[in-house]
Protein backbone atom coordinates (compact mmCIF):
# COMPACT_ATOMS: atom_id res chain seq x y z
CA UNK A 1 0.00 0.00 0.00
CA UNK A 2 1.55 3.29 -1.03
CA UNK A 3 0.27 6.82 -0.55
CA UNK A 4 -1.60 8.67 -3.25
CA UNK A 5 1.21 11.21 -3.54
CA UNK A 6 3.87 8.58 -4.07
CA UNK A 7 1.64 6.85 -6.62
CA UNK A 8 1.23 10.15 -8.46
CA UNK A 9 5.01 10.54 -8.64
CA UNK A 10 5.34 7.06 -10.12
CA UNK A 11 2.61 7.80 -12.66
CA UNK A 12 4.60 10.86 -13.67
CA UNK A 13 7.69 8.68 -14.10
CA UNK A 14 5.79 6.32 -16.34
CA UNK A 15 4.50 9.29 -18.34
CA UNK A 16 8.08 10.46 -18.86
CA UNK A 17 9.14 6.98 -19.94
CA UNK A 18 6.38 7.09 -22.56
CA UNK A 19 7.76 10.39 -23.86
CA UNK A 20 11.19 8.77 -24.12
CA UNK A 21 9.63 5.84 -25.96
CA UNK A 22 8.43 8.19 -28.69
CA UNK A 23 11.66 10.16 -28.62
CA UNK A 24 13.56 6.95 -29.37
CA UNK A 25 11.78 6.68 -32.70
CA UNK A 26 13.74 9.63 -34.08
CA UNK A 27 16.19 7.08 -35.49
CA UNK A 28 16.10 3.33 -36.03
CA UNK A 29 19.23 2.98 -33.86
CA UNK A 30 17.59 4.34 -30.73
CA UNK A 31 14.13 3.00 -31.45
CA UNK A 32 14.52 -0.39 -29.80
CA UNK A 33 15.74 1.22 -26.61
CA UNK A 34 12.75 3.56 -26.82
CA UNK A 35 10.40 0.61 -26.96
CA UNK A 36 11.95 -0.76 -23.74
CA UNK A 37 11.31 2.59 -22.07
CA UNK A 38 7.69 2.26 -23.09
CA UNK A 39 7.44 -1.24 -21.66
CA UNK A 40 9.08 -0.08 -18.41
CA UNK A 41 6.62 2.79 -18.17
CA UNK A 42 3.72 0.41 -18.60
CA UNK A 43 4.99 -2.01 -15.95
CA UNK A 44 5.47 0.83 -13.46
CA UNK A 45 1.96 2.15 -14.08
CA UNK A 46 0.34 -1.27 -13.59
CA UNK A 47 2.35 -2.23 -10.49
CA UNK A 48 1.76 1.15 -8.86
CA UNK A 49 -1.96 0.79 -9.48
CA UNK A 50 -1.98 -2.57 -7.69
CA UNK A 51 0.02 -1.17 -4.79
CA UNK A 52 -2.02 1.98 -4.38
CA UNK A 53 -5.31 0.10 -4.25
CA UNK A 54 -3.83 -2.42 -1.85
CA UNK A 55 -6.66 -4.86 -2.43
CA UNK A 56 -5.00 -8.26 -2.46
CA UNK A 57 -8.19 -10.31 -2.18
CA UNK A 58 -9.46 -12.90 -4.63
CA UNK A 59 -10.32 -10.04 -7.00
CA UNK A 60 -6.63 -9.56 -7.65
CA UNK A 61 -6.28 -13.17 -8.76
CA UNK A 62 -8.99 -12.59 -11.33
CA UNK A 63 -7.37 -9.36 -12.46
CA UNK A 64 -4.10 -11.19 -13.06
CA UNK A 65 -5.89 -14.02 -14.87
CA UNK A 66 -7.66 -11.59 -17.19
CA UNK A 67 -4.42 -9.72 -17.74
CA UNK A 68 -2.68 -12.93 -18.73
CA UNK A 69 -5.51 -13.96 -21.06
CA UNK A 70 -5.44 -10.60 -22.82
CA UNK A 71 -1.66 -10.60 -22.89
CA UNK A 72 -1.54 -14.06 -24.43
CA UNK A 73 -4.01 -13.09 -27.14
CA UNK A 74 -2.02 -9.91 -27.82
CA UNK A 75 1.31 -11.73 -27.96
CA UNK A 76 -0.13 -14.39 -30.24
CA UNK A 77 -1.40 -11.76 -32.67
CA UNK A 78 1.86 -9.82 -32.54
CA UNK A 79 3.93 -12.86 -33.53
CA UNK A 80 1.54 -14.30 -36.10
CA UNK A 81 0.53 -11.21 -38.02
CA UNK A 82 2.17 -10.81 -41.44
CA UNK A 83 3.75 -7.42 -42.00
CA UNK A 84 1.47 -6.75 -44.96
CA UNK A 85 -1.49 -6.82 -42.56
CA UNK A 86 -0.07 -4.08 -40.37
CA UNK A 87 -2.61 -1.38 -41.36
CA UNK A 88 -5.59 -3.49 -40.33
CA UNK A 89 -3.81 -4.60 -37.17
CA UNK A 90 -3.26 -1.01 -36.13
CA UNK A 91 -6.89 -0.18 -36.91
CA UNK A 92 -7.97 -3.19 -34.86
CA UNK A 93 -5.81 -2.11 -31.93
CA UNK A 94 -7.26 1.39 -32.07
CA UNK A 95 -10.72 -0.07 -31.76
CA UNK A 96 -9.67 -1.92 -28.60
CA UNK A 97 -8.32 1.25 -26.97
CA UNK A 98 -11.57 2.98 -27.82
CA UNK A 99 -13.71 0.20 -26.40
CA UNK A 100 -11.56 -0.05 -23.27
CA UNK A 101 -12.07 3.69 -22.73
CA UNK A 102 -15.82 3.25 -23.08
CA UNK A 103 -15.87 0.37 -20.59
CA UNK A 104 -13.75 2.19 -18.03
CA UNK A 105 -16.07 5.18 -18.32
CA UNK A 106 -19.10 2.93 -17.85
CA UNK A 107 -17.50 1.26 -14.84
CA UNK A 108 -16.74 4.66 -13.34
CA UNK A 109 -20.29 5.84 -13.99
CA UNK A 110 -21.82 2.77 -12.35
CA UNK A 111 -19.47 2.75 -9.37
CA UNK A 112 -18.13 6.27 -8.91
CA UNK A 113 -17.19 5.65 -5.29
CA UNK A 114 -14.41 3.28 -6.35
CA UNK A 115 -12.83 6.13 -8.27
CA UNK A 116 -13.45 8.81 -5.60
CA UNK A 117 -15.84 10.62 -7.88
CA UNK A 118 -18.83 10.85 -5.57
CA UNK A 119 -21.82 8.51 -5.42
CA UNK A 120 -24.27 7.04 -7.88
CA UNK A 121 -26.69 9.75 -8.91
CA UNK A 122 -24.43 12.37 -7.41
CA UNK A 123 -21.20 12.28 -9.41
CA UNK A 124 -18.99 15.34 -9.34
CA UNK A 125 -19.89 17.61 -12.24
CA UNK A 126 -16.39 17.87 -13.69
CA UNK A 127 -15.91 14.10 -13.52
CA UNK A 128 -19.22 13.52 -15.22
CA UNK A 129 -18.27 15.79 -18.11
CA UNK A 130 -14.84 14.21 -18.42
CA UNK A 131 -16.09 10.65 -18.36
CA UNK A 132 -18.88 11.27 -20.84
CA UNK A 133 -16.51 12.99 -23.25
CA UNK A 134 -14.03 10.14 -22.78
CA UNK A 135 -16.79 7.60 -23.40
CA UNK A 136 -18.10 9.43 -26.46
CA UNK A 137 -14.68 9.82 -28.09
CA UNK A 138 -13.84 6.23 -27.16
CA UNK A 139 -17.04 4.98 -28.76
CA UNK A 140 -16.37 6.95 -31.96
CA UNK A 141 -12.84 5.55 -32.03
CA UNK A 142 -14.16 2.03 -31.56
CA UNK A 143 -16.81 1.93 -34.26
CA UNK A 144 -14.76 4.08 -36.64
CA UNK A 145 -11.77 1.76 -36.29
CA UNK A 146 -13.95 -1.28 -36.85
CA UNK A 147 -15.12 0.19 -40.16
CA UNK A 148 -11.53 1.09 -41.08
CA UNK A 149 -10.48 -2.45 -40.17
CA UNK A 150 -13.20 -4.01 -42.33
CA UNK A 151 -12.26 -1.78 -45.26
CA UNK A 152 -8.55 -2.49 -44.96
CA UNK A 153 -9.16 -6.19 -44.56
CA UNK A 154 -11.29 -6.14 -47.70
CA UNK A 155 -14.32 -7.52 -45.88
CA UNK A 156 -16.05 -4.27 -46.69
CA UNK A 157 -15.56 -2.51 -50.01
CA UNK A 158 -13.03 0.30 -49.89
CA UNK A 159 -15.28 2.44 -52.03
CA UNK A 160 -16.74 5.47 -50.29
CA UNK A 161 -20.34 5.05 -49.13
CA UNK A 162 -22.19 8.32 -49.37
CA UNK A 163 -25.81 9.35 -49.18
CA UNK A 164 -27.50 12.70 -49.32
CA UNK A 165 -27.78 14.57 -46.07
CA UNK A 166 -24.90 12.59 -44.61
CA UNK A 167 -22.99 15.60 -43.34
CA UNK A 168 -26.10 17.21 -41.93
CA UNK A 169 -26.92 13.99 -40.12
CA UNK A 170 -23.40 13.80 -38.67
CA UNK A 171 -23.65 17.41 -37.57
CA UNK A 172 -27.01 16.85 -35.89
CA UNK A 173 -25.74 13.75 -34.11
CA UNK A 174 -22.60 15.59 -33.02
CA UNK A 175 -24.60 18.44 -31.56
CA UNK A 176 -26.98 15.89 -30.07
CA UNK A 177 -24.11 14.34 -28.12
CA UNK A 178 -23.24 17.68 -26.55
CA UNK A 179 -26.86 18.45 -25.70
CA UNK A 180 -27.26 15.02 -24.11
CA UNK A 181 -24.06 15.47 -22.07
CA UNK A 182 -25.47 18.77 -20.86
CA UNK A 183 -28.69 17.06 -19.72
CA UNK A 184 -26.69 14.20 -18.26
CA UNK A 185 -24.95 16.70 -16.00
CA UNK A 186 -28.28 18.08 -14.87
CA UNK A 187 -30.11 14.81 -14.32
CA UNK A 188 -27.34 12.21 -13.78
CA UNK A 189 -29.65 9.87 -15.67
CA UNK A 190 -28.21 6.48 -16.58
CA UNK A 191 -30.37 6.29 -19.70
CA UNK A 192 -28.91 9.48 -21.09
CA UNK A 193 -25.41 8.16 -20.45
CA UNK A 194 -26.17 5.02 -22.46
CA UNK A 195 -27.75 7.10 -25.22
CA UNK A 196 -24.61 9.23 -25.50
CA UNK A 197 -22.54 6.08 -25.97
CA UNK A 198 -24.90 4.56 -28.55
CA UNK A 199 -25.07 7.75 -30.62
CA UNK A 200 -21.28 7.99 -30.50
CA UNK A 201 -20.96 4.45 -31.86
CA UNK A 202 -23.23 5.51 -34.71
CA UNK A 203 -21.21 8.67 -35.40
CA UNK A 204 -18.02 6.60 -35.63
CA UNK A 205 -19.55 4.44 -38.33
CA UNK A 206 -20.99 7.37 -40.26
CA UNK A 207 -17.71 9.23 -40.07
CA UNK A 208 -15.62 6.53 -41.70
CA UNK A 209 -17.92 4.92 -44.30
CA UNK A 210 -17.65 7.83 -46.78
CA UNK A 211 -13.87 7.70 -46.79
CA UNK A 212 -12.25 5.71 -49.58
CA UNK A 213 -9.37 3.24 -49.59
CA UNK A 214 -6.41 5.42 -50.43
CA UNK A 215 -7.42 8.00 -47.85
CA UNK A 216 -6.86 5.32 -45.24
CA UNK A 217 -3.48 6.73 -44.14
CA UNK A 218 -5.34 9.83 -42.96
CA UNK A 219 -8.11 7.82 -41.35
CA UNK A 220 -5.78 5.57 -39.40
CA UNK A 221 -3.79 8.56 -38.17
CA UNK A 222 -6.97 10.33 -37.22
CA UNK A 223 -8.30 7.36 -35.27
CA UNK A 224 -4.90 7.12 -33.60
CA UNK A 225 -5.39 10.69 -32.49
CA UNK A 226 -8.94 10.02 -31.26
CA UNK A 227 -7.82 7.05 -29.19
CA UNK A 228 -5.37 9.42 -27.48
CA UNK A 229 -8.00 12.03 -26.70
CA UNK A 230 -10.29 9.32 -25.33
CA UNK A 231 -7.49 8.12 -23.04
CA UNK A 232 -6.84 11.68 -21.91
CA UNK A 233 -10.53 12.17 -21.13
CA UNK A 234 -10.49 9.09 -18.92
CA UNK A 235 -7.20 10.31 -17.44
CA UNK A 236 -8.92 13.46 -16.23
CA UNK A 237 -11.70 11.38 -14.71
CA UNK A 238 -9.27 9.15 -12.87
CA UNK A 239 -7.01 12.10 -12.01
CA UNK A 240 -4.17 10.02 -13.36
CA UNK A 241 -1.09 11.82 -14.68
CA UNK A 242 0.27 8.89 -16.67
CA UNK A 243 -2.98 8.64 -18.58
CA UNK A 244 -3.25 12.40 -19.16
CA UNK A 245 0.34 12.64 -20.47
CA UNK A 246 -0.08 9.58 -22.67
CA UNK A 247 -3.42 10.75 -24.01
CA UNK A 248 -1.92 14.10 -24.96
CA UNK A 249 1.11 12.46 -26.59
CA UNK A 250 -0.94 10.01 -28.61
CA UNK A 251 -3.51 12.65 -29.49
CA UNK A 252 -0.95 15.05 -30.87
CA UNK A 253 1.00 12.24 -32.55
CA UNK A 254 -2.06 11.13 -34.49
CA UNK A 255 -2.94 14.70 -35.35
CA UNK A 256 0.54 15.38 -36.75
CA UNK A 257 0.47 12.19 -38.81
CA UNK A 258 -2.92 13.13 -40.24
CA UNK A 259 -1.51 16.53 -41.13
CA UNK A 260 1.54 15.01 -42.84
CA UNK A 261 -0.66 12.59 -44.80
CA UNK A 262 -3.06 15.32 -45.90
CA UNK A 263 -0.20 17.50 -47.01
CA UNK A 264 1.30 14.64 -49.00
CA UNK A 265 -1.96 14.40 -50.91
CA UNK A 266 -2.44 18.15 -51.13
CA UNK A 267 -5.90 17.76 -49.64
CA UNK A 268 -7.42 19.54 -46.71
CA UNK A 269 -8.25 17.54 -43.65
CA UNK A 270 -11.87 18.63 -43.95
CA UNK A 271 -12.20 17.33 -47.50
CA UNK A 272 -10.82 13.95 -46.45
CA UNK A 273 -13.25 13.75 -43.55
CA UNK A 274 -16.17 14.75 -45.73
CA UNK A 275 -15.09 11.88 -47.95
CA UNK A 276 -16.43 10.67 -51.25
CA UNK A 277 -13.15 11.24 -53.10
CA UNK A 278 -12.79 8.86 -56.03
CA UNK A 279 -16.49 8.08 -56.07
CA UNK A 280 -17.09 10.65 -58.72
CA UNK A 281 -17.49 9.18 -62.22
CA UNK A 282 -17.31 12.34 -64.29
CA UNK A 283 -13.76 11.60 -65.46
CA UNK A 284 -14.77 8.33 -67.10
CA UNK A 285 -15.47 9.69 -70.55
CA UNK A 286 -12.10 11.40 -70.66
CA UNK A 287 -10.39 8.22 -69.64
CA UNK A 288 -11.85 6.17 -72.48
CA UNK A 289 -10.49 8.57 -75.04
CA UNK A 290 -7.06 8.49 -73.55
CA UNK A 291 -6.96 4.72 -73.53
CA UNK A 292 -6.45 4.76 -77.28
CA UNK A 293 -3.10 6.46 -76.98
CA UNK A 294 -0.19 4.18 -77.80
CA UNK A 295 1.49 2.44 -74.94
CA UNK A 296 4.79 0.63 -75.08
CA UNK A 297 4.67 -2.62 -73.25
CA UNK A 298 7.43 -5.07 -72.61
CA UNK A 299 8.27 -8.26 -70.84
CA UNK A 300 10.61 -9.36 -68.09
CA UNK A 301 13.44 -9.88 -70.53
CA UNK A 302 13.29 -6.28 -71.77
CA UNK A 303 13.16 -5.02 -68.21
CA UNK A 304 16.13 -7.12 -67.16
CA UNK A 305 18.10 -5.92 -70.16
CA UNK A 306 17.36 -2.27 -69.42
CA UNK A 307 18.33 -2.56 -65.80
CA UNK A 308 21.46 -4.58 -66.43
CA UNK A 309 22.75 -1.81 -68.65
CA UNK A 310 21.88 0.95 -66.22
CA UNK A 311 24.28 2.41 -63.72
CA UNK A 312 21.62 3.62 -61.29
CA UNK A 313 18.11 2.39 -60.57
CA UNK A 314 15.47 3.96 -58.33
CA UNK A 315 12.67 1.77 -57.08
CA UNK A 316 9.28 3.30 -56.40
CA UNK A 317 7.08 0.93 -54.40
CA UNK A 318 3.38 1.44 -53.73
CA UNK A 319 0.34 -0.30 -52.36
CA UNK A 320 0.38 -2.79 -55.24
CA UNK A 321 3.66 -4.17 -53.93
CA UNK A 322 2.02 -4.81 -50.58
CA UNK A 323 -0.98 -6.50 -52.17
CA UNK A 324 1.19 -8.76 -54.28
CA UNK A 325 3.64 -9.33 -51.38
CA UNK A 326 6.41 -8.61 -53.83
CA UNK A 327 8.90 -7.11 -51.36
CA UNK A 328 11.05 -10.24 -51.02
CA UNK A 329 11.25 -10.85 -54.76
CA UNK A 330 12.09 -7.19 -55.16
CA UNK A 331 14.98 -7.47 -52.73
CA UNK A 332 16.28 -10.47 -54.62
CA UNK A 333 16.19 -8.47 -57.82
CA UNK A 334 18.03 -5.59 -56.18
CA UNK A 335 20.71 -7.94 -54.83
CA UNK A 336 21.34 -9.20 -58.35
CA UNK A 337 21.58 -5.64 -59.66
CA UNK A 338 23.99 -4.65 -56.93
CA UNK A 339 26.23 -7.54 -57.84
CA UNK A 340 26.55 -5.92 -61.25
CA UNK A 341 27.67 -2.69 -59.55
CA UNK A 342 24.42 -0.91 -60.21
CA UNK A 343 23.44 1.69 -57.65
CA UNK A 344 19.96 1.01 -56.32
CA UNK A 345 17.89 3.24 -54.06
CA UNK A 346 14.26 3.29 -53.02
CA UNK A 347 11.96 6.31 -53.22
CA UNK A 348 8.96 6.40 -50.94
CA UNK A 349 6.04 8.76 -51.20
CA UNK A 350 4.51 9.64 -47.81
CA UNK A 351 1.11 8.21 -48.76
CA UNK A 352 2.35 5.11 -50.55
CA UNK A 353 0.45 2.22 -49.02
CA UNK A 354 -2.40 2.28 -46.58
CA UNK A 355 -0.79 3.79 -43.52
CA UNK A 356 2.10 6.12 -42.67
CA UNK A 357 5.40 4.30 -43.10
CA UNK A 358 3.74 1.22 -44.61
CA UNK A 359 6.31 0.75 -47.41
CA UNK A 360 9.25 1.25 -45.07
CA UNK A 361 8.12 -1.59 -42.85
CA UNK A 362 7.64 -3.95 -45.77
CA UNK A 363 11.08 -3.14 -47.18
CA UNK A 364 12.61 -3.57 -43.75
CA UNK A 365 10.90 -6.95 -43.53
CA UNK A 366 12.58 -7.94 -46.79
CA UNK A 367 15.93 -6.97 -45.22
CA UNK A 368 16.37 -3.81 -47.22
CA UNK A 369 18.78 -1.61 -45.23
CA UNK A 370 16.99 1.55 -44.14
CA UNK A 371 19.78 3.81 -45.36
CA UNK A 372 18.95 2.85 -48.96
CA UNK A 373 15.37 4.02 -48.54
CA UNK A 374 14.63 7.70 -49.10
CA UNK A 375 11.69 10.01 -48.61
CA UNK A 376 10.22 12.06 -51.42
CA UNK A 377 12.04 15.33 -50.73
CA UNK A 378 15.41 13.64 -50.28
CA UNK A 379 15.42 11.72 -53.53
CA UNK A 380 13.28 13.66 -55.95
CA UNK A 381 16.22 15.45 -57.53
CA UNK A 382 18.00 12.18 -58.21
CA UNK A 383 15.50 10.96 -60.80
CA UNK A 384 16.96 13.30 -63.43
CA UNK A 385 20.39 11.70 -62.98
CA UNK A 386 19.22 8.10 -62.90
CA UNK A 387 18.90 5.60 -65.68
CA UNK A 388 15.91 3.53 -64.68
CA UNK A 389 12.94 4.10 -62.41
CA UNK A 390 11.22 0.86 -61.44
CA UNK A 391 7.66 1.67 -60.38
CA UNK A 392 6.09 -1.26 -58.63
CA UNK A 393 2.53 -0.94 -57.41
CA UNK A 394 2.52 2.84 -57.19
CA UNK A 395 0.41 4.98 -59.50
CA UNK A 396 -1.06 8.34 -58.54
CA UNK A 397 2.05 9.37 -56.62
CA UNK A 398 4.05 9.30 -59.86
CA UNK A 399 1.54 11.07 -62.09
CA UNK A 400 3.13 14.14 -63.68
CA UNK A 401 -0.33 15.58 -64.21
CA UNK A 402 -0.19 16.79 -60.61
CA UNK A 403 2.43 19.29 -61.74
CA UNK A 404 1.01 20.26 -65.13
CA UNK A 405 -2.77 20.19 -65.21
CA UNK A 406 -4.50 22.60 -62.81
CA UNK A 407 -7.82 20.91 -63.60
CA UNK A 408 -6.71 17.53 -62.34
CA UNK A 409 -8.07 16.47 -58.95
CA UNK A 410 -4.56 15.72 -57.78
CA UNK A 411 -3.07 18.99 -59.02
CA UNK A 412 -0.61 20.35 -56.47
CA UNK A 413 0.01 17.04 -54.81
CA UNK A 414 3.73 16.48 -54.37
CA UNK A 415 4.70 13.62 -56.71
CA UNK A 416 7.85 11.68 -57.44
CA UNK A 417 9.53 13.03 -60.59
CA UNK A 418 9.74 9.57 -62.10
CA UNK A 419 9.35 10.81 -65.69
CA UNK A 420 12.71 12.59 -65.48
CA UNK A 421 14.51 9.26 -65.47
CA UNK A 422 16.04 8.09 -68.74
CA UNK A 423 13.62 5.20 -68.77
CA UNK A 424 10.72 4.15 -66.62
CA UNK A 425 9.60 0.59 -66.00
CA UNK A 426 6.05 0.52 -64.76
CA UNK A 427 4.81 -2.75 -63.28
CA UNK A 428 1.04 -2.81 -63.31
CA UNK A 429 -1.71 -5.26 -64.02
CA UNK A 430 -3.56 -3.07 -66.50
CA UNK A 431 -3.94 0.50 -67.64
CA UNK A 432 -6.74 1.13 -65.17
CA UNK A 433 -6.51 4.43 -63.36
CA UNK A 434 -5.42 4.62 -59.75
CA UNK A 435 -7.47 5.54 -56.77
CA UNK A 436 -7.92 9.16 -57.75
CA UNK A 437 -9.78 7.90 -60.84
CA UNK A 438 -7.49 9.69 -63.25
CA UNK A 439 -5.27 8.47 -65.98
CA UNK A 440 -1.53 8.45 -65.43
CA UNK A 441 0.25 10.40 -68.18
CA UNK A 442 3.37 8.48 -67.41
CA UNK A 443 1.96 5.41 -69.20
CA UNK A 444 2.12 7.15 -72.56
CA UNK A 445 5.55 8.74 -72.35
CA UNK A 446 8.15 7.61 -74.86
CA UNK A 447 10.56 6.54 -72.20
CA UNK A 448 8.03 4.41 -70.32
CA UNK A 449 7.88 0.67 -70.71
CA UNK A 450 4.79 -0.91 -69.23
CA UNK A 451 5.17 -4.35 -67.68
CA UNK A 452 1.68 -5.79 -67.47
CA UNK A 453 1.70 -8.45 -64.78
CA UNK A 454 1.29 -9.16 -61.13
CA UNK A 455 4.04 -7.29 -59.26
CA UNK A 456 5.46 -10.38 -57.59
CA UNK A 457 5.39 -12.57 -60.67
CA UNK A 458 6.97 -9.92 -62.86
CA UNK A 459 9.73 -9.26 -60.35
CA UNK A 460 10.48 -12.97 -60.08
CA UNK A 461 10.66 -13.23 -63.86
CA UNK A 462 13.05 -10.31 -64.01
CA UNK A 463 15.23 -12.00 -61.42
CA UNK A 464 15.41 -15.09 -63.64
CA UNK A 465 16.33 -12.97 -66.63
CA UNK A 466 19.09 -11.16 -64.76
CA UNK A 467 21.21 -14.29 -64.59
CA UNK B 1 -7.49 31.34 -2.92
CA UNK B 2 -6.45 27.84 -3.83
CA UNK B 3 -6.10 26.61 -7.37
CA UNK B 4 -8.43 23.82 -8.35
CA UNK B 5 -6.42 20.58 -8.90
CA UNK B 6 -8.18 20.35 -12.24
CA UNK B 7 -6.14 23.32 -13.41
CA UNK B 8 -2.95 21.46 -12.55
CA UNK B 9 -4.06 18.49 -14.56
CA UNK B 10 -5.06 20.72 -17.42
CA UNK B 11 -1.59 22.29 -17.32
CA UNK B 12 0.04 18.87 -17.49
CA UNK B 13 -2.26 17.97 -20.36
CA UNK B 14 -1.49 21.05 -22.40
CA UNK B 15 2.25 20.89 -21.76
CA UNK B 16 2.18 17.25 -22.82
CA UNK B 17 0.50 18.18 -26.08
CA UNK B 18 3.41 20.52 -26.75
CA UNK B 19 5.95 17.85 -25.83
CA UNK B 20 4.10 15.42 -28.08
CA UNK B 21 4.13 17.95 -30.89
CA UNK B 22 7.90 18.41 -30.84
CA UNK B 23 8.75 14.78 -30.12
CA UNK B 24 6.56 13.44 -32.91
CA UNK B 25 7.91 15.88 -35.50
CA UNK B 26 11.36 14.50 -34.76
CA UNK B 27 10.25 10.95 -35.54
CA UNK B 28 11.77 9.81 -38.82
CA UNK B 29 9.09 9.14 -41.49
CA UNK B 30 10.37 5.61 -42.06
CA UNK B 31 9.32 4.76 -38.50
CA UNK B 32 5.78 6.10 -38.76
CA UNK B 33 4.25 2.64 -38.65
CA UNK B 34 6.09 1.64 -35.45
CA UNK B 35 5.10 5.06 -34.08
CA UNK B 36 1.46 4.17 -34.55
CA UNK B 37 1.80 0.75 -32.97
CA UNK B 38 3.74 2.05 -29.99
CA UNK B 39 1.32 4.92 -29.37
CA UNK B 40 -1.33 2.25 -29.49
CA UNK B 41 0.44 0.28 -26.82
CA UNK B 42 1.05 3.20 -24.50
CA UNK B 43 -2.46 4.57 -24.76
CA UNK B 44 -3.53 1.24 -23.27
CA UNK B 45 -2.24 2.57 -19.97
CA UNK B 46 -5.98 3.11 -19.64
CA UNK B 47 -5.73 -0.34 -18.08
CA UNK B 48 -5.10 1.38 -14.73
CA UNK B 49 -8.71 2.56 -14.80
CA UNK B 50 -9.84 -0.94 -15.69
CA UNK B 51 -7.87 -2.39 -12.77
CA UNK B 52 -9.36 0.10 -10.32
CA UNK B 53 -12.85 -0.79 -11.52
CA UNK B 54 -12.17 -4.52 -11.40
CA UNK B 55 -10.73 -4.42 -7.89
CA UNK B 56 -13.67 -2.42 -6.57
CA UNK B 57 -15.85 -5.51 -6.19
CA UNK B 58 -16.42 -6.65 -2.62
CA UNK B 59 -15.26 -10.05 -1.43
CA UNK B 60 -18.88 -11.31 -1.54
CA UNK B 61 -19.42 -10.15 -5.08
CA UNK B 62 -16.24 -9.96 -7.07
CA UNK B 63 -18.27 -9.56 -10.23
CA UNK B 64 -20.79 -6.75 -10.12
CA UNK B 65 -21.90 -4.74 -13.14
CA UNK B 66 -19.19 -2.15 -12.69
CA UNK B 67 -16.33 -4.57 -12.09
CA UNK B 68 -17.36 -6.77 -15.02
CA UNK B 69 -16.83 -3.81 -17.33
CA UNK B 70 -13.49 -3.36 -15.61
CA UNK B 71 -12.52 -6.98 -16.20
CA UNK B 72 -13.46 -6.86 -19.89
CA UNK B 73 -11.53 -3.61 -20.26
CA UNK B 74 -8.51 -5.33 -18.70
CA UNK B 75 -8.59 -8.00 -21.41
CA UNK B 76 -8.97 -5.41 -24.19
CA UNK B 77 -6.18 -3.22 -22.86
CA UNK B 78 -3.89 -6.19 -22.19
CA UNK B 79 -4.28 -7.39 -25.79
CA UNK B 80 -3.20 -3.95 -26.86
CA UNK B 81 -0.31 -3.63 -24.44
CA UNK B 82 1.28 -6.97 -25.27
CA UNK B 83 0.30 -6.89 -28.92
CA UNK B 84 1.37 -3.28 -29.37
CA UNK B 85 4.78 -3.49 -27.74
CA UNK B 86 5.65 -6.88 -29.20
CA UNK B 87 4.66 -6.03 -32.74
CA UNK B 88 6.61 -2.76 -32.45
CA UNK B 89 9.62 -4.70 -31.25
CA UNK B 90 9.22 -7.14 -34.12
CA UNK B 91 9.13 -4.31 -36.63
CA UNK B 92 12.04 -2.43 -35.13
CA UNK B 93 14.19 -5.57 -35.22
CA UNK B 94 13.83 -5.53 -38.97
CA UNK B 95 15.28 -2.06 -39.48
CA UNK B 96 18.91 -2.68 -40.26
CA UNK B 97 21.76 -0.72 -41.72
CA UNK B 98 23.70 -1.71 -44.80
CA UNK B 99 26.61 -3.34 -43.00
CA UNK B 100 24.48 -5.56 -40.79
CA UNK B 101 24.41 -9.28 -41.35
CA UNK B 102 21.63 -10.34 -43.61
CA UNK B 103 19.83 -13.51 -42.82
Amino acid sequence: MISANLAAVFYLVSGILFILALRGLSSPDTSRQGNYFGIAGMIIAIVVTFLSIGNFSTSLVYVVIFLVIGGAIGAFIAFKIPMTAMPELVAGFHSLVGLAAVFVAIAAFLNPAAFNLGNVGNIKLASLIEMSIGAAVGAITFSGSIIAFLKLRGIMSGAPITFSGQHILNLILGIGIFVLIFYLCKTQSTNIFWTVIIISFLVGVLLIIPIGGADMPVVISMLNSYSGWAAAGIGFTLENTALIITGALVGSSGAILSYIMCKAMNRSFVSVILGGFGADNSTDSKKEKKDQKPVKSGNAEDAAFLMKNASSVIIVPGYGMAVAQAQHALREMVDKLKKNDIKVTYAIHPVAGRMPGHMNVLLAEANVPYDEVFELEDINNDFANSDVAFVIGANDVTNPVAKTDPKSPIFGMPVLDVEKCKSVLFVKRSLSPGYAGIDNELFYKDNTLMLFADAKKMTEDIVKNLD
Amino acid sequence: METDPFIFRLSIFILSIFIGYYVVWSVTPSLHTPLMSVTNAISSVIIVGAIIAALAGTSESIFNTSSIFGFIAIILAAINIFGGFLVTQRMLQMYKKKKDKKK
